[in-house]
């Protein structure tokens, strides 16, 4: 058994897991946050994408114990004092999900690549960085554009977010 | 509030919690004393069970219990039953096989559950489930429908003579026969429809929990149509009385088809909880779900069409084997038989339709529907074969096609349907302009300039939807009527509850639903709560797929809307001592037209409930239900033209324009009928281009079981979409609504194919059209 301490969504934990225990089960059992979710078993499908230390991370592909001491932001801790981020907003303006089970990691892997772009995105390279994450509903278009929207919209302030 | 109603682009209400992470799936469910499951599946596609040893298992850390077949046997729990009676042409019922929840004696698929094992933890009970040893007998194996048929084959079920279910055909042999023998011309095709696996993104998962005290269970599972899971749970599988029984489906990620079914580990999971005194709960993982979850499609189809003088269709005959794998699953029977062959007459004037569809087990998951459902292979059939006759008689496919449409409504075909409205000649105009069909030869040669190969490709489907007049399937052998319900609650401050036997697991019902409140009775959709998906709060239904929740379901709503309505009339009247039929509903108020006497619509709610001054006699309360049940089916058409570049040096193929021109009939929401059409699209297209199944034929074991090996449509695999509609009211519901969500799924992969093999020469393709298979056809072609 190990002992894992980590801020997650801005709020300091700390669990006992299994050695083995994924980040994503240590999230979604132990602390409750069932809005990481899992759908597939290869590290494929992007549903479990979460923010560690700033970045990106499929949450199986990494142990909870490897997360010890890490700030995670999962999808609960994206929208700040009841207001929706920009990406949020615009996944639901633009129609960018429907089932809603893919849309998490959709949402946390969208927020890290328009911040890595500064808000600079086409629509060529929203389509190559979500090679990650699969989506069955909505064949993708209305992601795109709301990732499009999202980023123009966030522009500037996403450049300075990426400085 | 003309903003919210039909015909309105309004954002889902149910988004917000999606996109919060606040959603909640099966497998977020907590409830006390929960354990967990792990099934312990054959790893052989064909084998009698000697025995199994669950003696070391039982030693593991957390296990509280592991069960078996024998047990199952035991409590009289039942065979998993298919829904839809076939018979042969020779009268015989079909042939069907035994398939237990847990296998006891034989197992006949690669993943075909053996036993449960519950523990404390996930992990636990997977590493006990290793621990389980079963030790099998192995026996021959078969993969392909069509080798399962010929001398000789491994026989998988006793019940099913050289494992063939049903021989079955519909239309006139004789007269299609003839008309072949006299044609002018006749196409002829192989033609193979790829097997599919759904892949929600959501895995399958179930919570059975039985309550001692109460002698009561309750299931949460991804389902389509909680409601039939309790019928069938109850009714067939013996496992609690329907009054006992409570089934849950909440937030379901996905479906697709794949989650209309009562699976094994659903029955076992709610049993288990009794047998074992624990809740308890399974989740299955992505290979398991392509080891189990109902696949689709697998036809291999022999097609000839014959053609007049004047290239009008005068026959078209067809001949289906098509794969059920290793049981039939609770549809399985209906897909290549109604769903299928019915639509063989496609959009066109076709006065001798034959069609004689095998169905075989082989040693592979079940087969059932899947987005679409044998209108996909319908369609495919048709429309490569339009395509590939008007190559051979030298003439635009377009024009091929014009010149068969049906122009006339109502339209009997030969294989039962009964058109009501279309407009052909609207939508393929429509996605002919949208391309810039005309100005393709141009974009051909530059490409050519570039060193790429460009071709196009259309494609004019007809579906069935509203799925579906209950004496009608009666007739043809299904075991259920697919009337819907509905129930509309006004409360006492004026705001509005929908319960519904439809099931939302994406198409945005919350939303839609609420529209058809907000439209009606000029109230916010915000307050208009949908409920669905709890056996315990709605009556009855028949859940969600065949594009049935706006045809089916919201008509039901529409019923009981009137009823509301007409109540409300009488409340009003009565208070403004105005005669009922002078009252105006709108903005949220009843008014007494051409006065300025107004009652607001809470008012009028509030008055039905304190009952202090209702018309004489008048019950208190504001609350009606409905049940509906369809004519007729309905039949969305339109047009899909499909634009491609293919690299001769890699074989590699970019779709360079997709446009899609469809008659839904009346559209309640644009925005969320769009992201239906681009959903199907996808879907169709990774048909096309990237999904296949592959078995091993030796062993029957699932080659592409993980998204390592199953290629699944990325975002980079796909264009955007160039949507749009065109309109022919469904004269046979009240809203006038075909249904939009199969659509895409269908027309999309014969365009597709269509448009590669303009590309590169050769009409010799196989779905799906990978690179190394494009290359090959461009090679031998040359």
């Amino acid at each position: 058994m190990a002992t894992v301490s980590m801020t997650v969504n801005g709020r300091t934990v700390s669990g006992q897991c299994e050695d083995r225990t994924l980040l994503v089960q240590f999230i979604r059992e132990n602390l409750g946050l069932t809005g990481t979710h899992v759908g597939c078993d290869t590290s494929q499908c992007g549903a479990c994408v979460v923010h560690v230390d700033g970045k990106a991370v499929k949450s199986c592909t990494m142990l909870a114990a490897q997360a010890d001491g890490s700030e995670v932001m999962t999808i609960e801790g994206l929208a700040s004092g009841g207001e929706l981020h920009p990406v949020q907003a615009a996944f639901r303006e633009h129609h960018g999900l429907q089932c809603g089970f893919c849309t998490p990691g959709m949402i946390m892997s969208a927020v890290d690549m328009i911040k890595r772009h500064g808000g600079q995105l086409d629509e060529k390279t929203v389509r190559s960085e979500l090679e990650g994450n699969i989506c069955r509903c909505t064949g993708y278009h209305n992601i795109v554009k709301a990732i499009l929207d999202a980023s123009s919209k966030m522009g500037d302030g996403a450049r300075i977010a990426a400085e | 509030m003309g903003m919210e109603g039909i015909g309105a682009r309004v954002v889902r209400k149910e988004d917000k919690r999606f996109i919060t992470g606040k959603g909640k799936y099966t497998d977020d469910m907590v409830v006390p004393g929960m354990k967990q499951a792990h099934f312990v599946r054959s790893p052989h596609a064909h084998a009698k069970i000697k025995s199994i040893d669950t003696s070391a298992a039982e030693k593991m850390p957390g296990v509280i219990g592991i069960l078996n077949g024998a047990q199952l046997t035991e409590d009289a729990i039942g065979n998993i039953i298919c829904g839809w009676m076939i018979h042969s042409k020779d009268g015989s019922p079909m042939n069907m096989g035994v398939w237990r929840p847990l296998a006891q004696d034989t197992v006949r698929y690669v993943g075909d559950a053996v036993a449960i094992v519950v523990a404390d933890t996930k992990a636990q009970a997977r590493d006990a489930a290793e621990a389980v040893v079963v030790e099998y007998e192995t026996l021959p194996v078969v993969t392909s429908a069509v080798e399962a048929l010929k001398e000789g084959a491994p026989q998988i079920h006793p019940e099913a003579k050289g494992n063939l279910i049903f021989d079955w055909e519909i239309g006139d042999a004789a007269a299609t026969d003839a008309a072949i023998a006299s044609a002018a011309h006749v196409t002829e095709m192989k033609i193979v429809n790829n097997r599919l696996v759904p892949n929600p993104m959501e895995p399958r998962a179930a919570l059975g929990v039985y309550d001692e005290g109460e002698d009561h269970y309750t299931l949460w599972t991804t389902s389509q149509n909680p409601h039939v899971a309790r019928l069938v749970l109850s009714a067939f599988y013996n496992v609690a009385p329907e009054n006992k029984l409570r089934v849950i489906a909440p937030d379901v990620g996905g479906g697709f088809g794949s989650k209309i079914y009562i699976y094994p580990e659903e029955i076992v999971c709610l049993w288990a909880s009794k047998r074992t005194g624990v809740p308890v709960k399974w989740n299955c993982d992505r290979t398991e779900a392509f080891l189990t979850d109902a696949h689709g499609r697998d036809h291999v189809s022999t097609v000839k069409m014959a053609f007049d003088a004047n290239n009008k269709i005068t026959g078209f005959k067809v001949d289906t084997i098509a794969n059920l794998g290793a049981y039939m699953s609770l549809f399985s029977s209906s897909v290549p038989t109604y769903l299928y062959a019915t639509l063989l007459s496609g959009q066109y004037n076709i006065p001798a339709i034959h069609a004689n569809v095998r169905t075989v087990y082989t040693n592979t998951v079940p087969v059932d529907a899947y987005r679409g459902a044998g209108r996909p292979e319908a369609t495919y059939l048709m429309e490569r074969v339009m395509e590939t006759a008007a190559r051979e008689l030298g003439v635009t496919p377009a024009e091929l096609r014009r010149t068969n449409f049906i122009r006339e409504f109502p339209h009997q075909t030969p294989v039962i349907m009964c058109y009501d409205a279309g407009d052909y000649e609207a939508s393929l105009s429509a996605a002919m302009k949208a391309s810039d069909y005309d100005g393709f030869p141009a974009r051909k040669a530059e490409a050519k300039s570039r060193g790429k190969l460009r071709g196009i490709g259309m494609s004019c489907y007809i579906e069935a939807c509203g799925i579906a007049p209950s004496a009608a399937v009666g007739s043809l052998g299904a075991g259920v009527g697919l009337w819907e319900s509905a129930e509309v609650r006004v409360n006492a401050v004026g705001t509005v509850e929908i319960l519904t036997g439809s099931h939302s697991h994406g198409q945005g019902h919350e939303t839609t639903f609420a529209q058809l409140v907000a439209g009606r009775f000029g109230v916010g959709i915000d307050s208009v709560s949908v409920v669905h998906g709890d056996t315990d709060k709605v009556q009855m239904g028949m859940g969600t797929y065949g594009s049935r929740s706006g045809a089916v379901g919201m008509s039901a709503v529409v019923k009981a809307l009137d009823k509301v309505e007409a109540k409300a009339r009488k409340i009003a009247a009565h208070l403004m001592e105005a005669d009922e039929s002078d009252i105006v509903i709108e903005n949220g108020e009843l008014k007494v037209a051409g006065t300025d006497k107004s009652v607001p619509w809470f008012q009028m709610a509030l008055a039905a409930y304190t009952a202090h001054n209702l018309p004489e006699g008048m019950e208190p309360g504001l609350k009606e239900g409905a049940f509906y049940d369809p004519s007729n089916f309905t039949f969305p058409a339109g047009c899909y033209i499909c634009e491609v570049e293919v690299d001769p040096e890699t074989g590699k193929t970019e779709i360079v324009q997709f446009v899609a021109a469809d008659d839904f009939g009346k559209i309640i929401n644009p925005m969320i009928v769009e992201g239906q059409v681009h959903g199907g699209l996808a879907q169709g297209i990774g048909q096309a281009l990237l999904e296949g199944t592959h078995y091993d034929p030796e062993t029957g074991q699932l080659l592409t079981a993980s998204y390592m090996d199953y290629t699944m449509p990325r975002a980079d695999d796909l264009p955007s979409f160039q949507v749009s509609t065109t309109e022919t009211a469904c004269p046979s519901n009240p809203l006038g609504i075909k249904g939009c969500g199969e659509a895409g799924a269908i027309g999309s992969p014969p365009a597709l194919i269509n448009a590669i093999t303009d590309a590169i020469g050769n009409n010799d393709l196989t779905m799906p059209a990978t690179a190394p298979r494009v290359w090959a056809a461009l090679r031998s072609a040359q």
